[in-house]
Order: structure tokens, then C-alpha cells, then sequence
């Protein structure tokens, strides 16, 4: 199998009739990399899989295959293979046909066909399961099939839409180390469409963030989630606390924000801004629930917060706090449980604390939509 | 009472039940199976004059089935050459038509069913508003169309493909068409009611894997479609062996339809007898070709009613 072909989009464009779908991305895909599209639906990070897979042209802009370019060239010739989100298994072949449609299109013989299906059906651990069809098969093997079709094809590329959405949750996180595990076993470029953060940041090697057809940011999942570029990609990865106001002061890399309601707080601007954000700017900042601790009630300073509590739970791991927030969003405190008596808070004034590093400023833009 | 006797009653009530199922019970009996019992009876039994029915000459014999292969008795051919010639030829060109609307509805029924907006229902509505027009009329204006005069011929000799007006009656031509016009609609939709359900996603997924368009409709598109390919086939093969208003319009005056001697016997001849028997040939053969043609395309019973 060949290893290591990376796909690169140049200042790609599809457009349906007035609509936009995808706005002037440029992505540099490593090869052997996995790399996830994450965003809401109707983002368009569907029409990108579309466009590289082969199955929509570009209306500007090109699609790289390993260095070439793929204008022309129609989805059974590229060195690409799909996953489907709803799979798209051939309901009347057995297991084993699916699995090697792809060697019988190219003339294969049945015998090698049978030796290659019982490879692969080993190696997604159902054995012996080559004869059965689909529909005797459980959501995750089905699945796995749908696996094992696609790299049948030896594509440079494999491109994954959504492919975890049909299953429950248990067997959704399964997959995941089980899809992660497979393609550093194939060690090919997997590209991977999701609207779930947490599939995202943890199968990835790198993530492009999208938002109606643009992409905010790309980047590993750390940075993303501690560094985001937009304020969109700070509340939709992640749970966040955001901050509105304006920039009053800029020391470096750091600047003071007069808040609409939490007085002027200080906080670091994220690493895309810096040097871009102005006095008088309108600003966001985000705050992760799980950076913010309690302080002495009425405590003063650029870093702390006093607000009143809406009420309160108990999740497990963590305390959760809810204040009222900034702009009608409450704002959610996770203190982490280690046995610590805890009172009720319901309706009182309480007062938090964060470290400057973990408070991003950001140009204010449009959030993610809850 | 069977248990889905008594659960088809509970869902329903017993009064709806019993009309529903009596309404049933009526179409199956009263309205098909009789009428063929007695078309099947009368095929038995000698061709009498009124007053000697339930006489000591109306017995039963296989007086009418033996005409059908040997002709008169006493007859200078050993065969009814003449009969089983229509016969034959009736049944290949049956199949001809069915084939040949399988192959021309295939394409337009997979375009209908896989592809969505107004434009399709559009096209459904072209095809469906001919069919307001009675069959006779649509016959003789097919009839004109392919005259010596007609359209066709017009243009033909016109742009100079043909020097003289070919002549499409003579050689079938006319009838194949009108026959094959008549069952359109019979083929497309229950094709398109399967290839509508079939999700497009398995189309790409097999041209993503490497397939060429053939490939897909033969792998994918076409054992899908099979429920509604053969219940298509079944009703136009059916429906075309047993048509008698377009081989008797269309058809050229030395080529006969076997329908058109069923008529013959039963209309011209007044032998109710004869025409029953010949009636009965041509459907048990018909019933038999395509149970055979079912095995053959392994094809389940349960599969034509989808």
C-alpha cells in the first residue's frame, strides 16, 4: 500500500447557482496524516470530501493528489476511496463480494478475491464472517466492512464521511481508537468528516475548523483548543465561557477588555491575532469552564469575576456551577471534585479567579450556535 | 379460524372485515376464477347446436385441443400448420416486444427514479397523458404515422434514405411499435419504483471503487431492480401475447395474432367451444414461459407483487 500522499486544496471555491459553499479554501494535507474537517452541518465540509473524492468539480480553484492535479478526473480513476456516511454497502452481495468489488471491477480472479476478503476480515477482526450479507451483520461490523471495501480499492486516500453518526455511543468511541489504530496500521492519508469535536480531537493529527463555507483555522487539536484563531472556533470546539467587550488597552501580547458586564479583564490574545487586535476593537474572550477557580468573595483585579449563581449540580468528576453570564449565556465553572465538602451557592454573589494564559482574546465574530 | 383470519378481524372489526374480505373473496370468485371455470369447461366440450346441449352427445372430449395440433379431422396436413404457426409466432413476438420495451424503459425509469425536481414529474406526466387517449384511436394514429403516406415514410423518401415509401404494416413494423407503445408505462413504473428506493449512494460508492456506468447497472442498478424488472416483463409479455385491437389494426393483412383466431372462433365461427380451448392454450403457455423464465432469472413469486 502506498504510503504517504498528501492532498492539497488551492484556493478551492464551489459554488451551487448563487450559494457558497466552500469560500477560497487552501488546506496542505500531509501525507499519512489524519486530518478531520470539523464543523456544523451545512458548513460544507461534505462539498470538500465531494470535490476530492471526485464526485463534484471544483468551481474554482484545484484539488492536489499527491502533487497532481485532479481537474478531469472522474471518481474511478483517482486514488481515492469513500467511506459513506450511511455506508452505502451492496445489499445483495455477501460480505466478502463487497469487500472486494473493487478487485473484481479490476478483472481479479475469485480465488484471489476470496484470499483478499479473508486478509482484511481478519484483520477487522470478524473472521469467517465473508459469506453472511449486510443486513446479518450489527451496526460496528457493518462498519468495519465498510472499512475493509474501501481499503480493499489500495487508495492513497481514504475519505471518511461521518461514518461513526450511525452507531451509539459506546460503540462510536470504540471505533475511534479502532479507526485511528487502522490507519497508522495502513499508514495512509485518511481525511475525515465530523461534526463531533470530540472525534475530531481525538483520532486527529490535524483539524481544519469550518464555518458556512470557510475555513477559521487549521491546526493539531491542542492548539485549537487552547489557541483558537476565531471566536467561532473557540465556542464550537469545546465547552467555553465568552467574555464581550472592547479592547481598552494592548501590553504586548496580552490586552486589558473593558467587559459589558464583568468590569476590565485581562487576558492573553490568541497566537492569529496577535498584533492585529486595536484599541477600541470589539473583543471576545473565552474562559474554559474547567480555568476558572473560586476566589474570596469580592475580590477586585484584572483577573477576577463576580457574578451572581443561577444554581448548581453535581456531575462526578467535576462540581458545575452556573453564574449569570455575560450576554444571557451563563456562565458554567467546573470545579473538579476531590471529596471537598461542598456548599450550595444558589443566589449568591461568588467571585472567580483564572490565569491570564488561559483567557483568549479574539476579534469578536459570530459563535457557534448551541 | 386461522390466527391471521383472527387477526385481520380484530384490527378491523368484524363488519369491515367481513365486507373487505367478502369484496376479496368476490373479485378472486366471483369475477376471475368462474368465468375461467367455465371458459375451461366449455373448452371440453363439443360445439352443439342449443337444442342438443345436456344431450347424449355433449360429452366431455378433447376434440377442440386435438383441432389446435392436427387440424380437421380428415385434413389433407398432418398438422394445423396454420394455427400453431400463428401460435409460435405470437409467442416469440411477444417475447420480442418485451425485450425490446425492457431495453427502451430501463434507461428512462433508472433517469426517473434517480433524479429529483419538477422536470421528472414532468416527464411522468408526458408519458402518463397519451394513455387519456383510447387505445383504438392511438392504434389508427399509429396506422396513419406509418402509412405509405405517413410522417415516417414522408421523411424518409423526402431526405432520401428510401426511394419509394417503405411499407411498415407489411412487415410488422407498425405493430411491434403499437405494441410496444401500448405496455410502455406497464415496464417503466414498476422499474422506477424500485430504482427510486435504491440509494444513490450505492451508485457512487461502486463508481468510487472503480466501476464503469455498465458495471454498476449490471452489479448494482439492474440485481436491485430485478422485483420490478420481471413484474415489468411479466405484465407486458403477458398483456402482448393476449392484445387483439392492435394486431387487428397494425398488423399486415398475411400476418395473424393468435388472439385474432380466438376472436375468429368465438365472433365469426359462433364455436364457443373451439375458442375457449385455444384461449386456454394460450394462457397456460403464456403462465408457463414466464413461471419457467422465473426460474430461470431466479425470480420469487413474492418479488413481482414489490
Amino acid at each position: 500500500m502506498s504510503a504517504g500522499v498528501g492532498v492539497d486544496l488551492e484556493n478551492l471555491w464551489i459554488r451551487f447557482g448563487d450559494f457558497v459553499a466552500v469560500r477560497d479554501a487552501n488546506v496542505h494535507i500531509k501525507g499519512g496524516d489524519f486530518f478531520s474537517f470539523l464543523g456544523p452541518s451545512g458548513c460544507g465540509k461534505t462539498t470538500i470530501l465531494r470535490a476530492v473524492s471526485g464526485f463534484l468539480e471544483p468551481s474554482e480553484g484545484n484539488v492536489l493528489i499527491g502533487g497532481n492535479n485532479m481537474k478531469g478526473i472522474g471518481p474511478n480513476k483517482r486514488p481515492t476511496a469513500l467511506i459513506f456516511q450511511n455506508l452505502a454497502l451492496f445489499p445483495l452481495m455477501k460480505v466478502w463480494e463487497n469487500i472486494t468489488f473493487s478487485m473484481e471491477i479490476a478483472g481479479a480472479s475469485a480465488r484471489d478475491r476470496r484470499k483478499r476478503a479473508d486478509e482484511l476480515l481478519d484483520m477487522i477482526a470478524l473472521p469467517g464472517q465473508g459469506d453472511k450479507l449486510p443486513s446479518e451483520l450489527s451496526g460496528g461490523q457493518r462498519q468495519r466492512v465498510a472499512i475493509a471495501r474501501a481499503l480493499c480499492a489500495e487508495p492513497d486516500v481514504l475519505l471518511l464521511d461521518e461514518p461513526l453518526s450511525a452507531l451509539d455511543l459506546k460503540l462510536r468511541q470504540h471505533m475511534r481508537t479502532e479507526l485511528r489504530e487502522i490507519q497508522k496500521r495502513v499508514g495512509i492519508t485518511f481525511i475525515y468528516i465530523t461534526h463531533d469535536q470530540g472525534e475530531a480531537l481525538t483520532m486527529s493529527d490535524d483539524i481544519a475548523v469550518m464555518r458556512a463555507g470557510v475555513i477559521d483555522q487549521i491546526a493539531d487539536g491542542k492548539t485549537i483548543y487552547n489557541d483558537p484563531a476565531t471566536a467561532f472556533a473557540a465556542s464550537f470546539v469545546g465547552e467555553n465561557n465568552v467574555f464581550r467587550g472592547k479592547v481598552l488597552e494592548v501590553r504586548g501580547d496580552q490586552a486589558l477588555i473593558r467587559t459589558n458586564r464583568s468590569g476590565d479583564l485581562l487576558s492573553r490574545i490568541s497566537t492569529a491575532n496577535q498584533g492585529k487586535m486595536n484599541v477600541g476593537d470589539d473583543a471576545m474572550m473565552f474562559i474554559r469552564p474547567e480555568a476558572l477557580s473560586l476566589a474570596p468573595t469580592g475580590t477586585q483585579g484584572d483577573h477576577f469575576v463576580t457574578a451572581k449563581v443561577n444554581h448548581e449540580e453535581f456531575e462526578g468528576n467535576s462540581f458545575n456551577i452556573f453564574m449569570e453570564g455575560d450576554g444571557g449565556k451563563e456562565l458554567k465553572v467546573a470545579i473538579p471534585n476531590h471529596g471537598q465538602s461542598f456548599d450550595d451557592h444558589s443566589g449568591q454573589d461568588m467571585t472567580l479567579e483564572y490565569d491570564v494564559n488561559n483567557a483568549v482574546a479574539v476579534p469578536a465574530g459570530e459563535l457557534a450556535a448551541e | 379460524m386461522p390466527s391471521f383470519l383472527k387477526e385481520f378481524f380484530n384490527r378491523n372489526g368484524t363488519l369491515m372485515g367481513s365486507l373487505m374480505l367478502g369484496l376479496v373473496l368476490f373479485w378472486t370468485v366471483g369475477l376471475i376464477i368462474l368465468p375461467q371455470l367455465s371458459m375451461l369447461d366449455f373448452s371440453f366440450r363439443p360445439n352443439l347446436p342449443p337444442p342438443e346441449i345436456g344431450g347424449p352427445k355433449d360429452v366431455y372430449t378433447l376434440e377442440n385441443y386435438k383441432y389446435l395440433i392436427f387440424g380437421p379431422e380428415g385434413g389433407s396436413q398432418d398438422y394445423n400448420a396454420v394455427d400453431l404457426r400463428v401460435f409460435f409466432r405470437t409467442l416469440v413476438a411477444a417475447v420480442c416486444v418485451t425485450i425490446f420495451n425492457l431495453i427502451l424503459c430501463y434507461p428512462i425509469a433508472y433517469y426517473l427514479g434517480q433524479n429529483k425536481g419538477n422536470h421528472i414529474r414532468v416527464f411522468a406526466l408526458m408519458l402518463i397523458i397519451p394513455y387519456w387517449i383510447n387505445e383504438i384511436l392511438r392504434a389508427f394514429a399509429l396506422r396513419i404515422i406509418f402509412g405509405e403516406s405517413g410522417v415516417i415514410n414522408t421523411l424518409l423518401v423526402g431526405s432520401g434514405v428510401f426511394d419509394t415509401p417503405f411499407d411498415f404494416i407489411r412487415n410488422d413494423i407498425a405493430l411491434y411499435a403499437g405494441l410496444g407503445y401500448a405496455y410502455i408505462l406497464l415496464m417503466i413504473f414498476p422499474i422506477y419504483n424500485v430504482i427510486e428506493s435504491l440509494d444513490h449512494n450505492q451508485i457512487e460508492a461502486a463508481r468510487d471503487l472503480g466501476a464503469p456506468w455498465w458495471r454498476i447497472h449490471k452489479r448494482v442498478v439492474i440485481p436491485y431492480a430485478k422485483p420490478g424488472i420481471s413484474s415489468g416483463c411479466t405484465m407486458v409479455f403477458m398483456l402482448s401475447a393476449g392484445a387483439l385491437a392492435a394486431p387487428q389494426i397494425l398488423g399486415g393483412p398475411s400476418s395473424l395474432w393468435f388472439t385474432q383466431l380466438i376472436y375468429q372462433q368465438f365472433n365469426d365461427n359462433s364455436d364457443w367451444p373451439q375458442g375457449a380451448a385455444y384461449a386456454i392454450v394460450l394462457l397456460v403457455t403464456c403462465i408457463l414461459l414466464v413461471l419457467a423464465l422465473m426460474r430461470v432469472f431466479k425470480v420469487n413469486m413474492g418479488d413481482i407483487g414489490k
